[in-house]
């Protein structure tokens, strides 16, 4: 589904991906995990197009995607859902799902899909016609996350989905990836609630200072000592 | 004694009611949670406790003193500091300025300039950023761009802090850090009201919580109480 | 702060230097040279002026005309009542309390909206005082009392002193930070204190001085004016034009603005009568497109084209890293 070969990536002057690589098979569910500047940001940033690798390939689905501009890579069923949501302000909560259904093949099926994100996130429907500058934080989360999978991705990527929600609706979330996974959906998930991400996820990579410094299956990370000492404050 | 007060307090904005009727009380020296599913109205009370919001009705008074209807600059000067949820630091500047701005103008009585430069770097080395003193603050990961913030309403000399989620997007071994500086800040006699959705920092350092839900208050105590509440359970935490 | 205190030195010792010069030039060059340095005096007071409020805080007026025109009317009115001085100085008082005014009522409004107000408000002035003066007082433009260029040129120096050592003084103080940390977001400048309301108006209010009392002398230059001369929009435009050409964020940008593109208006006229327009245009475009940090950003440019430009631009800002 994704292959990410021995990219370099900068910001400015600064390196923030240093010769990284990684996998993502379909349907599995990946997580990128590491502390504050370890470059996972980053990385989705590379992948979607924002901010393209200075070296190294990114193939998806047999295409090389690196260098393709940002709405080239979401046509091809790749989702990015940014930190903080950033729904558009000015725009009811309705308007900016209809937006994710932007390309042509998706915003005819745009019906069905706003029904199914309505049942997963029933509070959007509540506040579909009130302006999303006006919604919390938490509800501006819901409202991206909703506005991503209008798109109908394959691959649909999650930047600190759990931040500042709520922890009932934490759960919620976790449990919306697995009924993603079931619908045939690959994720790659950033996150720094490092317990979740390792308890929902097949495999995971851990990143530190913007290098791969721990990968598997995210079973045996959890027992991780490093891990636990480093990430789990045990 | 009660260094802030909350009287049915109302905040309406047109039909909808943000908050509706919330009395709450901080004691001097507390550390108080503020919880609530999203969209409770905690970040409209923190607004409206700060004077950026007006409320509808109700009365705040803060030391003893009404304020509500003040601006935030006078709030400021009697002693209550806050943080923003979407951080707002002033990007162009140096972290050093960032604080350096707090420590100038935010104290009733004022600062000379060289106090206010070696009080800043104090507040710097305080919440852990002593290397980031000339990078700009747009340039700092949001984690310590937070602590930027910490840093510079603490320049303000308040002895009422709000804190809002300050701890977002924190890993569980830096959250740990977070929870040391707090209780650092707690223990220079600074009383803190903070919200957050962290239950393992909100439990560990509240004395007290407040929970908010649909813009009223539904539960109160101490967190071993909050976190038995069956309709806290239900409606924020979860099982 | 941050230069080290030779520099400091050196710069003031130049700019000692400069103005000595500038003090005793008049006696050794032509008059033509001495009404080309009043112009440029005087666009360069409306340009510090006008970027000593709306540099750091960026709420852009287009209000400087208003300001301008009034000085130049308080000169008309009582030009043949009082001393000069008195007049120049009157010219800038009124301009402040009117600004004080206006600040009262425009400064909640943000971005775009405190622009056009500000346009519309200009605009406002100048037709009421058209109305005023063909209603009321039975004329269209006025005589304005005379003053040979020499005085006039001593005058514009003087302001224009005044004026750099007061938009200077303000950078470099804690209300120079107070108003960037304005532009860059008000709410956090109110809770950490700053009155911001107040520090808007009194340095809006400060800006408008030194644009009335230049207005006042200048009328004394063209000795005719009349409503569509004194609040000409192009007072409001100019400022803001100089300011972004020659580099918004420092005073020495804002001078070489303001200086550079009035000799080279003059220069265009006098070689190319016909087509300045044109040229102005095209040159003012060309240089905003590639020096978007105005010409004291052209050391950056230069910098940043030899080191083969940064890697992966994709917006000038580009995403924030984690």
């Amino acid at each position: 589904m994704l292959e990410i070969n021995k990219i370099n990536t900068f910001h400015g002057k600064v390196r923030a991906l240093w010769d990284i690589s990684l996998r993502v098979a379909e349907k599995e569910i990946v997580a990128l995990v590491g502390g504050n500047g370890s470059g996972k940001t980053t990385m989705l940033y590379s992948i979607s197009g924002l901010l393209p690798p200075a070296s190294g390939t990114i193939h998806s689905l047999g295409k090389r995607i690196d260098g393709m501009p940002p709405h080239q890579i979401v046509k091809l069923g790749i989702c990015y859902i940014p930190e903080g949501g950033k729904p558009f302000p000015d725009m009811t909560v309705r308007e900016n799902l209809e937006m994710g259904a932007y390309i042509y093949e998706t915003w005819k099926r745009k019906e069905e899909t706003i029904d199914q994100v309505y049942h997963l996130f029933p509070i959007l429907k509540e506040r579909a016609g009130q302006l999303a500058n006006t919604l919390s934080g938490g509800e501006r989360q819901m409202l991206a996350m909703g506005r991503g999978l209008m798109s109908r991705p394959k691959l649909c990527m999650f930047d600190e989905p759990s931040y500042g929600l709520a922890p009932v609706l934490v759960k919620e979330f976790f449990g919306i990836i697995k009924t993603l996974r079931e619908q045939g959906v690959t994720i790659l998930l950033v996150e720094q609630n490092v317990r979740n991400a390792l308890e929902i996820s097949d495999r995971a990579y851990i990143l530190e200072n913007g290098g791969v410094v721990l990968e598997g299956k995210s079973g045996e990370l959890l027992q991780n000592g490093h891990i636990k000492k480093a990430y789990l404050g045990l | 004694m009660q260094i802030l007060e909350g009287r049915e307090v109302k905040k309406y904005f047109g039909g909808l009611a943000a908050v509706s009727n919330v009395d709450f009380h901080i004691d001097q020296g507390e550390i108080v949670g503020l919880i609530g599913p999203n969209g409770a109205g905690k970040t409209t009370l923190f607004n409206l406790m700060s004077g950026s919001l007006v409320p509808t009705s109700g009365v705040i008074r803060f030391k003893g003193e009404k304020i509500t209807g003040l601006r935030p600059h006078q709030i400021c000067k009697r002693g209550m500091a806050r943080t923003f949820q979407f951080v707002k630091l002033f990007g162009n500047m140096t972290v050093l300025e960032n604080i350096l701005l707090g420590s100038l103008f935010g104290s009733p009585t004022g600062m000379h300039e060289v106090n206010a430069k070696r009080e800043s770097l104090e507040l710097l080395e305080f919440v852990g950023l002593s290397a980031m003193e000339g990078s700009l603050a747009k340039d700092l990961t949001v984690a310590n761009q937070k602590r930027v913030e910490v840093a510079r309403a603490l320049a303000t000399k308040p002895e009422l802090l709000l804190l809002d989620e300050v701890m977002a997007g924190l890993t569980p071994t830096e959250v740990g850090s977070a929870i040391e500086l707090i209780k650092k800040i707690g223990s220079r006699g600074i009383t803190v009201f903070m919200i957050e959705h962290v239950m393992k920092a909100i439990m560990t350092v509240s004395d007290r919580i407040i929970v908010l839900h649909h813009g009223e208050k539904i539960a109160e105590g101490i967190p071993e109480e909050i976190a038995t509440n069956p309709k806290v359970i239900e409606i924020y935490l979860g099982t | 702060m941050r230069r080290t205190i030779s520099k400091k030195i050196f710069y003031l010792m130049l700019f000692s230097l400069i103005f000595i010069l500038m003090v005793i030039m008049p006696s050794y060059v032509s008059p033509y040279t001495i009404i080309l340095l009043n112009s440029i005096f005087m666009y360069i007071i409306l340009t510090v002026s006008w970027a000593l409020f709306s540099g750091p805080t960026h709420y852009l007026s287009l209000a400087s005309a208003a300001f301008f025109g009034l000085g130049i009317y308080v000169s008309a009115i009582l030009g043949d009542k009082l001393p000069l001085l008195v007049v120049i100085g009157l010219g800038g008082l009124i301009s402040f309390l009117l600004a004080l005014l206006v600040g009262l009522s425009s400064l909640r409004l943000r971005g775009m909206y405190f622009t056009i107000f500000t346009f519309g408000l200009s605009e406002l002035i100048r037709h009421s005082v058209q109305w005023w003066e063909v209603n009321k007082t039975g004329t269209v433009g006025r005589w304005v009392v005379a003053v040979d260029h020499m005085t006039v040129y001593y005058v514009m120096l003087g302001i224009l002193l005044i004026t750099l050592v007061v938009a200077y003084l303000i950078r470099h103080s804690k209300y120079g930070l107070a108003l960037l940390s304005i532009g860059e977001s008000e709410e956090a400048a109110e809770h950490i204190g700053i009155n911001i309301n107040a520090m808007k108006m009194i340095t809006f209010a400060i800006s408008t001085f030194f644009m009335g009392a230049t207005g006042a002398i200048m009328a004394t230059r063209w000795s005719y004016i009349d409503p569509s001369i004194a609040f000409n929009p192009l007072f409001s435009f100019m400022p803001v034009l100089m300011a972004i050409f020659g580099g918004v964020g420092n005073i020495f940008g804002q001078i070489l603005g303001a200086g550079v593109l009035t000799l080279l208006a003059d220069v265009l006229l006098t070689k190319f009568p016909y087509y300045y327009m044109l040229l102005y245009g095209m040159i003012l475009v060309v240089v905003v497109l590639f020096l978007p940090k105005g010409l004291t950003g052209l050391k950056e440019e230069v910098k940043r084209w030899r080191e083969g430009g940064s890697v992966n631009p994709v917006r000038k800002d580009g995403p924030r890293p984690e």
